[in-house]
């Protein structure tokens, strides 16, 4: 409730925000304008294309991509019983910029394809093969997954993929600054029909993570204990990290990479609110949300030069993965 | 709970089943077994004699590689692992939880298969997880996060879930084997005295003879995947079958402190003299030999 709260006046905070300064009030009034649908009562018609036509699709994506990026890295968490796994360090992330690069390339080279469907598409496509990928590198044909081999084939795949992206971009010539935007992340791109495309996508995913919570719960007694407390963890697994991948690869699609969002948000709340899924993929859509949009509005209207924002939460987010992972060890040693 | 004053109808059929991993050798090899409702079977037998694999092949972890395995009347591929984990449940050899979930929300976990998805517990599973952890003595720990608990502790959280989600049927899969001698005999005794209250069938593999004998039944004894012995303890006990088992010599005795037959093992064929009788017999009898 308080996360809502606060993603609201966020969202009202950075409309505000920027180089046009737009008081408050005028930016509610534009608000309720788009949602009752009739216009304009004497607002100045500069600032309204500003707040409606900008601003805002930029922000609904900020909220979309982050929010979605986190419930993902919850669920990623807990399926692989990994708290080291998100979309970023499992290369999923890579893998679906490298299906949106090739997109780009294919159109330099000629080919026709309309954008708003190919690009998810091959997004998702080099999403879950990268992911399956990892998962058959990490499992080694055993059905448990370490975390340290987990992650080493997260790094192993990810820096295969990005030589073959430096190749794509190679062969792309003078289109070459845009693949460099899927590498870097931006949301500076982010339209209405994006938001059109991943709402309802974010929204179908979110349920069926949810739908899903309690048997992700009992994931963490590990794959036997699982089974014989009657969850079926073969069905559960694919159809989580399918529509996962989906989910990250609309948001590559969208905005480029964009790191450790969800890596770090369920490791917050897990300090506030526990380990119980069933709360952490309701709350870490907001709090994701919250954070992607506090970092993009810094980043649009704080910072003397526009930082791409995937470089933003790297920059703050490895960090971050290099302190839980020196705690891991550290937990290890102990247990020992 | 029509199955209350009819304990003698089968529970688990095995009819010639054979299992293996991939193409590694077979684990088990042509077993048949009958395990009736009530009673508490102790599965024992040497390392890599197929206990677990026959714990796996009962609740459907496993799949035998050939023959069937029948559970109330039906094969058990032909249940959904949610209908089995309403009526069996297992205790694992060592408890995980990759979470701090606390010692409550464990226990419930128990419940799982019995609560449709979207509902909460009702009062009466509440007060049965509270009643069974107050059994097994961890109703204080509740709010503690499982992932700080000791090993005596996560072993009694695990015998508690087990306990609550068990509908007919509990297996251990050697519950009580990293544990010390009071915690497995106050996990063990629980265990029983539930087992009889509810009429629950109990399967449970067990290393330590001594520690079976008075906690079970039947006595089912595994050797290089078939079945060596199967009936109550003080029938089965015997030095040949124990000898010929784990290639150690054995006596076995009636031990009117615990009021069980009692086995006492020795490193087969050393000599008399040079058994357990500790460092100082070693003087003498180097001067012996000396001489």
């Amino acid at each position: 409730m308080i996360l809502m709260f606060l993603l609201l006046v966020a969202v009202v905070v950075s409309a505000h925000m920027g180089f046009m300064k737009i008081p408050v009030r005028d930016v509610l009034d534009i608000i309720a304008d788009l949602l009752s649908g009739n216009r304009n009562q004497g607002i100045d018609p500069v600032m309204y294309t500003v707040v409606a036509d900008i601003r805002l699709p930029r922000i609904m994506a900020a909220v979309l991509v982050g929010g979605t990026l986190a419930v993902c890295g919850t669920v990623f968490q807990a399926i692989l019983l990994n708290p080291l796994a998100d979309p970023y360090t499992l290369g999923i992330s890579s893998g679906a910029a490298f299906g949106a690069s090739l997109v780009i390339v294919l159109q330099v080279m000629g080919l026709a394809l309309p954008d708003l469907f190919t690009v998810p598409l091959f997004a998702f496509a080099g999403a879950t093969g990268t992911m399956f990928l990892v998962l058959a590198l990490a499992s080694g044909g055993s059905a448990r997954l370490s975390s340290t081999s987990l992650i080493l084939s997260g790094v192993i795949v990810s820096s295969i993929l990005s030589a073959a992206i430096g190749f794509l971009k190679f062969l792309a010539d003078e289109q070459v600054g845009i693949i460099i935007f899927w590498l870097m992340g931006s949301l500076s791109g982010a339209s209405w029909d994006n938001i059109l495309m991943l709402g309802p996508a974010a929204m179908a995913g979110m349920c069926v993570a949810l739908f899903y919570s309690r048997d992700l719960n009992i994931m963490s007694t590990g794959e036997r204990t699982a089974i014989t407390l009657g969850v079926n963890t073969t069905a559960l697994r694919y159809i989580l990290l399918v529509t996962c991948s989906l989910l990250t690869a609309l948001c590559v699609a969208v905005s480029g990479i964009i790191g450790f969002v969800g890596l770090i948000v369920p490791h917050m709340l897990r300090y506030v609110a526990g380990p119980d899924n069933r709360w952490l993929i309701i709350l870490s859509f907001p709090a994701g949300a919250l954070l992607l949009l506090c970092a993009d509005t810094v980043t649009r209207a704080v910072l003397p030069v526009e930082v791409p924002i995937g470089v933003l939460t790297a920059l703050i987010g490895g960090p971050v993965f290099c302190w839980i992972f020196r705690k891991r060890q550290m937990d290890y040693d102990t247990a020992s | 709970m029509t199955l209350l004053h009819n304990s003698q109808h089968t529970v688990w059929r095995l009819r010639g089943v054979s299992f293996r991993y991939g193409r590694g050798p077979d684990i088990l090899k042509h077993v048949d077994l009958e395990l009736t409702g009530g009673k508490v079977y102790g599965i024992l037998g040497p390392n890599g004699s197929g206990k677990t694999t026959l714990l796996y092949l009962l609740c459907g972890l496993n799949s035998p590689t050939a023959g069937e395995v029948e559970f109330l009347g039906t094969g058990i591929d032909r249940y959904t692992k949610r209908e089995i984990a309403k009526r069996v449940a297992m205790v694992p050899q060592d408890f995980q939880m990759r979470f701090a979930f606390t010692v409550r929300q464990a226990v419930e976990m128990g419940r799982h298969p019995h609560t449709p998805r979207f509902s909460s517990l009702s009062p009466e599973e509440i007060q049965l997880v509270r009643d069974v952890m107050q059994e097994l003595d961890i109703l204080a720990l509740s709010h503690r996060p499982v992932t700080m608990l000791s090993g005596g502790e996560k072993q009694r959280v695990a015998a508690a879930r087990a306990l609550v989600q068990a509908g007919d049927a509990l297996l251990l899969d050697e519950a009580t084997s990293n544990l010390d001698i009071f915690h497995s005999l106050s996990i063990l005794n629980v265990v029983k005295k539930r087992a009889v209250d509810h009429n629950l069938t109990v399967v449970a593999a067990v290393h330590d003879i001594n520690l079976a004998t008075p906690f079970c039944d039947q006595f089912i004894f595994l050797h290089k995947g078939k079945v060596a012995a199967l009936g109550p303890p003080a029938r089965v006990l015997t030095h040949d079958l124990l000898q010929k088992i784990y290639g150690v010599e054995a006596r076995v005795w009636y031990d009117e402190f615990t009021s069980a037959p009692t086995v006492s093992f020795r490193m087969g064929g050393c000599p008399e003299t040079g058994d357990m009788m500790g460092a100082d017999t070693i003087g003498p009898q180097g001067e012996d030999t000396h001489a």
